[in-house]
């Protein structure tokens, strides 16, 4: 075991390793590292997120799908309801408006009755004095028994 | 036998070494036929020692060509996977290496967290390339202690020693760099003050100015002896246990050219023993770089 020169030789390329090692292995090799293990963690967290929000998704569907459901069953109540109305006012109308054809067409029916009760009278009348001028043989002066035919007439 | 085994154990155990042999140095030459013939060098010579002797003859200024060759290819064969791996690390899925490679980067980035309690950018890739690199300098350990040296005895290299940690200026190059980092934090956190108080005030500590003075060398030797020994149990922790473990597979190597049971019993043995070495290099690297953790530490920690 001769101490010799080797020594010198084996420090200088010690040190030149270690350097080489420190500038140009070490930092690359940890910083890619740890950096990955960064993006692991945060890929992991954004998973746990990710399922954390797929399940509030779910609640917030789940809860939505309810609520649309009642608003839906609502909506067609009130449908319902104002359908019933609906028809409910229509057979109102439809019913006063049968009343008051009715009561138009009883009124007409009355008018013309009226009218030909009228008609009837007059032309009673006329074949009443008619008559009475051919039994009398003469004319009867219809101004001067105006007031007799008149009379006739209201009894008719 | 006995020498034949000798000679292969030493053999196995001496580095390819590159240094200068001085003038006048004369050299043992062995030809083919086994004469030696000795030749005087006329000047100053660049050589690879050719003998074990030479190796310790050239001194200080010498290099371990093998070890220092192995260490800086395994070293450069991690940074160049950990910088592919560096390059296409995104925050997309890794796969396949890039899984493995930050794997070992958590790893090491937990046990810092752990351990490490200041702020410091350089102890993680410290540790990274000290876990990873002292691994597979150990892991070398595991080829067959024949294979790589027979390899390159065929192009004519004499000498192999391929597990760089079993070399004492590799590990003994680790720790002491520690240990200057060591000192560098300590004086930076705790100001050349605080780091002196820390070595002269403890553990001897008296209310009594008089008596403390007299404590201070005392502390002042403790401590520096606690100090030292950090680098140099932590270089010599590993060369220990490698160079044993290194050992142990020669000498099971040696079993193998002596007949057929003997051969056997080898081979159960190096399975055996690799398995189990498995565990001596990794537990080696984690301690190693653990122990560097902590003292950095305890460099950061202001009393």
């Amino acid at each position: 075991m001769n101490i010799n020169a080797t020594l010198i030789g084996q420090i200088i390329t010690f040190a030149i390793f270690v350097w080489f090692c420190m500038k140009f292995v070490w930092p690359h090799l940890l910083s890619a590292m740890q950096e990955r293990e960064k993006k692991i963690a945060d890929g992991l967290d954004a998973a746990n997120r990710a399922e954390r929000d797929l399940e509030l998704a779910h609640e917030k569907a789940a809860s939505q799908l309810r609520e649309s459901k009642e608003k839906a069953a609502e909506i067609i109540e009130q449908a319902n309801k104002r359908a019933n109305q609906i028809i409910d006012e229509a057979k109102e109308s439809a019913r006063a408006e049968g009343e008051r054809l009715v009561a138009a067409a009883q009124a007409e029916v009355e008018q013309e009755v009226n009218r030909a009760k009228e008609e009837l009278r007059k032309q009673v009348s006329e074949l009443a004095v008619t008559g009475a001028t051919k039994i009398l043989g003469k004319s009867v002066d219809a101004s001067a028994h105006a007031d007799m035919l008149n009379k006739l007439t209201q009894e008719l | 036998m006995a020498g034949n085994s000798q000679e292969y154990i030493s053999h196995h155990l001496t580095n390819l070494t590159y240094g200068k042999l001085p003038a006048g140095y004369v050299r043992h030459e062995v030809d083919e036929n086994g004469i030696v013939h000795e030749h005087a060098l006329t000047h100053d010579t660049w050589t690879m020692a050719h003998t074990k002797q030479e190796a310790a003859d050239m001194g200080f200024w010498a290099l371990h060509v093998d070890s220092l060759g192995w260490s800086i290819g395994l070293g450069a064969m991690i940074m160049l996977l950990f910088w592919k791996g560096a390059q296409k690390a995104s925050t997309a899925v890794p796969t396949g290496m890039q899984n493995f490679i930050e794997l070992i980067v958590e790893f090491i980035d937990n046990t810092v967290k752990e351990s490490f309690h200041g702020r410091n950018p350089l102890v993680a890739p410290l540790s990274l390339t000290i876990f990873c690199w002292v691994f597979m300098m150990n892991f070398m350990d595991l080829i067959p202690v024949d294979v790589l040296p027979s390899l390159f005895a065929l192009f004519g290299v004499h000498y192999m020693k391929v597990v760089p940690s079993t070399d004492v200026n590799i590990t003994m190059g680790m720790s002491l760099t520690v240990f200057a980092l060591m000192i560098f934090y300590s004086i930076k956190v705790k100001g050349i003050s605080g780091f002196a108080g820390e070595l002269c005030l403890q553990p001897f500590k008296v209310s009594n100015p008089v008596l403390q003075a007299v404590f201070v060398p005392i502390n002042l030797f403790l401590e520096s002896v606690a100090l030292l020994a950090k680098p140099i149990s932590l270089a010599l922790r590993l060369f220990g246990n490698m160079y044993a473990g290194e050992m142990i597979f020669i000498l099971i190597a040696l079993m193998f050219s002596a007949g057929a049971f003997l051969g056997l019993l080898g081979g159960a043995l190096q399975w055996a023993w690799a398995v189990f070495h498995i565990l001596v290099i990794t537990l080696q690297a984690f301690i190693f770089m653990m122990l560097t953790i902590v003292y950095l530490s305890m460099a950061h920690e202001d009393h």
